[in-house]
């Protein structure tokens, strides 16, 4: 029987070789004969009334065959598009334009160099009016602000709220501390590494599509599609999604961008294959952005103990509400904001605003607005702690759930699945030394050299969802997985979901290994094909995991349920006498007489009993039924440069809780990743626009992702708490350091500067921030 | 440049192979830097390491690794960003800029109309690194000519020199950096020279800094008035790296810290 490395071995990735040696397949490795290019003219502007679009005879770029604007879409009801929260955005404009680099008009070309040179001498022709902007969403409020929609009432699109008003109010009215901070987590970009495109091949004669798309949900990208092409005779049997490997999604591949509805009409209309590639300023300038919530927060205690949070929020959405969210939660789930804490009552409220930006509002590597919740929670905890004279850790630890009140129901209406919260905390604080790291931050501060140590202990909320609440455009968020062994033991498995760097294809053959017994390297995995993946909603929210690996895992049942029968023929025995052991079926009491998996697959095929269908496979669809919880406690010790404000991570350790693991290694390099994604936007990253909309961050230079040489050490732990309601236990990982890290970072920085004063700093922490704050309050040296 | 088409010559020109353009030697009092040396030369030289250590620091943190295997010496110089970190390094050795070519007439036509009428020899020119830096990304350099090398004087015994920089990430341009060279003279400072990457539209000499070096024992008091005079002579802009407030007071910090360095250097007592 060969060896079966299923749960908890770092077994390496089946995906890696081909990764590794070049040999991946992503969207701009694949060119079809006589394909045309798509390159896209950008406005210059934030707001502005195009004048005047010129014909491609204009141009005179060699190469160029044609010019694609908004009013050529609109004859065929294309220039708009419906977003994932009920409203619209463009495709292309019919006449105005509502953010700078927003798309104006396409150029297909012969060749990518013909293309870009005819958006250049494009953008050289077009003409506007400029507008008055609206930057700030604050301002975008106040009566007479200018309005972003002609089709909107005003720049309000939404408000929102949950949880208890008067009870909120009252337990603050009864606290004997309450804290008020506000604090803005400013927009930031996913920034794959692989920009977003497409190469879309529509065949005239069999009136087919097939769409290669850098998506992380190809089959709800095919309804999407089938629903808005409906009018034109397009159907979703007629339209095949193709996504190939990914590089990096974070969650900024599951919108619907123009560029790939432009090149699909574009092939449409010439009847060759389209590619569209975007550069990487198009990318972080017109893709969706991720945070850009301003959030005002109170958090009230009584008698040392946390009691209630208030938090008030105003979301800026840019000039369209194209957030990436399940269709019941306009904020996504920031109603996990109460955190790991035990409070009486809590109330969140959040206004979406309109704005001359790009919009988006995607949950970047954060399972739906979970990273803001995060951030308020602890950093309100942490200041509450402070202003109560007392220990961040001690705080929390005597605030914590009690992991005996699992599963808890929290103030904001969730069952959180299991915890336990002090022994994550506990860990972190004996691999860090925190008491010791406390009484060298005491004499170090005697010598006037300021370090810090910062908490952040949070809790996520993953595997969206449970049916009853959790839809797409009313598509259940269920995720699916097919199985298949051939007759030789081999097997085939197949996906709703869709990895982009995650590791699926060896994960799942993980899950599949330990139900059946079947080596990882016997199990093809497969994604991202909607003509031959079962139908599922795709990859983001740490969903993954927790709903296609479920399924995973309750194929597999049904099969070993048939594999079961099989070896009782094989063996002559009753059922109810054989018994299992990882890859074996054997008669109770004689542990000689048994049957492999790899025997009865074979069996399957060539001598399955009389009235049973022949074969090996099983599909499962599986409605989690709630969703995971996993947390962990992270401690961060820096060092502030007096001299120039910059701020070290000297130490970093992280103790997560993700339930039980599938593969440490993989496990431990999303960690790696996830915290490096967190520390970026807590001190580089940032997106911001000037008074006249015009974008800052909008490439590499400006944008600043941090490479190795930026990044700490990590050091990593872990404590297993399993999801008592996941089949093997598991929670899902792929987005708690991102979420969690920023928090502690803050809380360092602000813990080191704290004698001076200081009891808030906004993100990104840079060196110039810091050393504003030094020199305001005389602290800052030149030495 | 030319991917953000600000820059759109009809061709380039590939120097590799024009013989004797790249290298690294030490001759006659001074060190010869080829123009086409890469970056990542001077980086891993024990020679520049040992004996030039403002030259070694300023190597190590130009760019990146990817961008100082292919960039070269030269073009660093000769671009003339006021970002880029050898100009200020060259106005502090006082190095001497070799040129070859036309200096007064225009880049010959690629047509090779008006290559007739071009005299047989090229000119041979040296320009002091103060001559050098007219303006952001102008040299003295007419169009007809090119950077062949750099000649550094040989720093004396009891020299020391030190870059220091701060930048946002690698491969980021310079919030500022400083860079130093000086020698001790019968226990005192000599020869300084102080110079400033990033705050203003050149490279700056700061010429007060030096003189507050020169003649002191360079002792902390010398260093914070040297530090004070630089960020007086620096002509910072605000923009997405700092205001001018910051980017002042980040000059008078690596000024100390830079100095400091040069003078343990200089003493032996640091590598």
């Amino acid at each position: 029987m060969p060896e079966c490395r299923g749960l908890g071995h770092s077994v390496l990735r089946k995906e890696d070789p081909r990764f590794l040696r070049g040999q991946g397949r992503y969207i701009d490795d694949i060119t079809l004969p006589g394909m045309l290019y798509l390159d896209i003219a950008r406005s210059p502007y934030a707001h502005a009334k195009i004048t005047r679009i010129p014909e491609v005879g204009e141009l005179g770029v060699p190469g160029v065959a044609a010019v694609i604007t908004g009013k050529v879409l609109d004859q065929y009801k294309l220039a708009w598009m419906p977003t994932l929260m009920s409203d619209q955005q463009m495709v292309l404009p019919i006449d105005t334009v509502k953010y700078q680099q927003q798309e104006v008009a396409a150029v297909v070309a012969t060749s990518r160099y013909a293309a870009a040179d005819g958006v250049a001498a494009l953008e050289g022709l077009i003409e506007y009016d400029p507008l008055p902007v609206v930057v700030d969403p604050h301002e975008a409020l106040r009566p007479g602000a200018t309005k972003v929609r002609d089709d909107k009432e005003s720049n309000h699109i939404f408000h929102w709220e949950h949880g208890d008003r008067d009870a909120t109010e009252k337990a603050l009215a009864d606290a004997d501390v309450v804290v008020e901070q506000a604090m803005h987590l400013p927009r930031i970009h996913v920034a794959s590494i692989e920009t977003c495109g497409c190469v879309a091949s529509w065949n005239p004669v069999e009136g087919h599509l097939t769409l290669y798309l850098t998506t992380q949900a190809p089959h709800a990208i095919r309804t999407v599609v089938a629903l808005v092409t409906a009018h034109l005779g397009l159907a979703e049997h007629k339209i095949r999604v193709i996504s190939p490997d990914i590089g990096g999604g974070f969650g900024g591949k599951v919108p619907v961008y123009p560029g790939y509805v432009i090149a699909t009409a574009a092939s449409v209309v010439t009847g060759k294959p389209v590619k569209w590639i975007e550069d990487r300023s198009e990318n972080l300038a017109a893709d969706s952005f991720a945070r850009d919530y301003h959030m005002r927060a109170r958090l009230g205690a009584k008698d040392g103990k946390v009691t209630a949070l208030k938090l008030d929020t105003v979301a800026d959405h840019g000039y369209s509400d194209a957030a990436a969210n399940p269709s019941k939660f306009p904020a996504g789930l920031f109603h996990v904001a109460t955190g790991s804490y035990d409070l009486e009552a809590a109330h969140v409220e959040v206004d979406g605003v309109y704005t001359n930006k790009p919009p988006g509002g995607i949950a970047y590597r954060c399972s739906f607005r979970v990273t803001e919740a995060v951030h308020a929670i602890e950093r309100m905890v942490d200041l509450l702690a402070r202003e109560s004279g007392e220990d961040p850790a001690d705080f929390r630890l005597r605030n914590f759930i009690p992991k005996d009140r699992f599963p808890y129901r929290s103030a904001l209406g969730w069952e959180y699945d299991s915890g336990d919260y002090e022994a994550a905390l506990t860990k972190a604080m004996d691999m860090i030394g925190y008491r010791d790291l406390r009484a060298e931050q005491a004499e170090k501060r005697a010598r006037g050299e300021f370090m810090g140590l910062g908490i952040s202990s949070f809790t996520e909320i993953v595997g969206a969802g449970p049916s009853k609440t959790f839809d797409i455009l009313g598509i259940k968020m269920f995720d699916s997985a097919e199985i298949r062994i051939h007759p030789t033991g081999k097997a085939i498995a197949r996906f709703g979901t869709k990895s982009q760097g995650q590791g699926h294809e060896t994960t799942y053959a993980q899950i599949i290994a330990e139900e059946l017994g079947i080596p990882p390297e016997d199990i093809a995995v497969e994604e991202g094909d909607t003509d031959t993946a079962p139908y599922g909603l795709g990859t983001y929210a740490s969903r993954s995991t927790p709903t296609a690996g479920a399924a995973a895992s309750i194929a597999s049942r049904k099969i070993r349920e048939k594999a079961k029968k099989i070896a009782a023929h094989l063996l002559e025995a009753d059922e109810a006498d054989l018994e299992w052991e990882q890859g074996r079926f054997f008669v109770k009491g004689s542990p000689d007489r048994g049957k492999t998996i790899q025997d009865i697959a074979f069996a399957a095929y060539t001598n399955h009993p009389q009235g049973m269908e022949a074969g090996l496979e099983a599909i499962s669809y599986y409605d989690p039924p709630n969703l995971t919880f996993p947390f962990g406690s992270y401690i961060c010790c820096v060092d502030i440069d007096r001299g120039t404000g910059e701020v070290s991570i000297r130490r970093f350790v992280a103790v997560d809780d993700c339930g039980v693991r599938i593969n440490p290694m993989i496990v431990e390099g999303q960690i790696h990743g996830g915290l490096t994604m967190g520390m970026a936007p807590a001190l580089m990253e940032e997106i911001s626009y000037d008074a006249d909309g015009n974008i800052h961050g909008g490439n590499f230079t400006e944008y600043l992702v941090p490479t190795a040489m930026e990044t700490p050490k990590w050091e990593l732990g872990e404590t297993v708490t399993p999801s008592p309601h996941h089949p093997i236990g598991a929670k899902g990982v792929g987005e708690s350091a991102t979420v969690g890290a920023p928090a502690a970072i803050v809380n360092a920085v602000v813990d080191a500067l704290w004698h001076l004063g200081v009891r808030h700093v906004e993100i990104p922490i840079t060196p110039q921030r810091v050393w504003s704050l030094l020199d305001e309050r005389g602290a800052a040296l030149y030495r | 440049m030319m991917r953000f088409r600000v820059a759109q010559p009809p061709a380039l020109v590939d120097l590799r192979r024009v013989p004797g353009l790249s290298g690294l030697r030490e001759e006659n009092g001074h060190l010869w830097v080829g123009a086409m040396t890469r970056q990542a030369e001077i980086e891993k030289s024990g020679l520049t390491r040992r004996r030039y250590p403002l030259l070694s620091d300023a190597a190590r943190v130009i760019a990146d690794p990817v961008v100082r295997n292919l960039a070269t010496v030269g073009g660093n110089v000769a671009h003339a960003d006021p970002g880029n970190d050898l100009p200020a390094v060259m106005l502090a050795y006082g190095a001497t800029m070799c040129a070859v070519g036309y200096p007064d007439r225009p880049a010959p036509s690629l047509s090779g109309e008006g290559s007739r009428s071009l005299p047989l020899a090229p000119e041979k020119r040296e320009i002091e690194a103060d001559d050098f830096f007219t303006g952001p990304f102008e040299t003295a350099l007419g169009e007809g000519e090119i950077l062949t090398g750099i000649r550094i004087p040989s720093p004396s015994a009891g020299s020391g020199g030190a870059y220091a920089k701060l930048e946002r990430k690698v491969g980021d341009y310079a919030v500022a950096a400083v860079a130093i060279q000086l020698r001790f003279h019968g226990g005192v400072i000599a020869d300084a020279g102080v110079a400033l990457t990033n705050v203003g539209l050149t490279a700056i000499r700061a010429e007060a800094a030096e003189g507050a070096l020169n003649g002191s024992d360079g002792g902390d008091e010398a260093l914070d008035r040297a530090a004070a005079a630089a960020a007086a002579a620096a002509e910072p802009m605000a923009d997405a790296r700092g205001s001018e407030a910051y980017k002042r007071a980040v000059v008078r910090t690596l000024t100390f810290r830079a100095a400091s360095k040069a003078i343990a250097r200089a003493r032996g007592e640091a590598a």
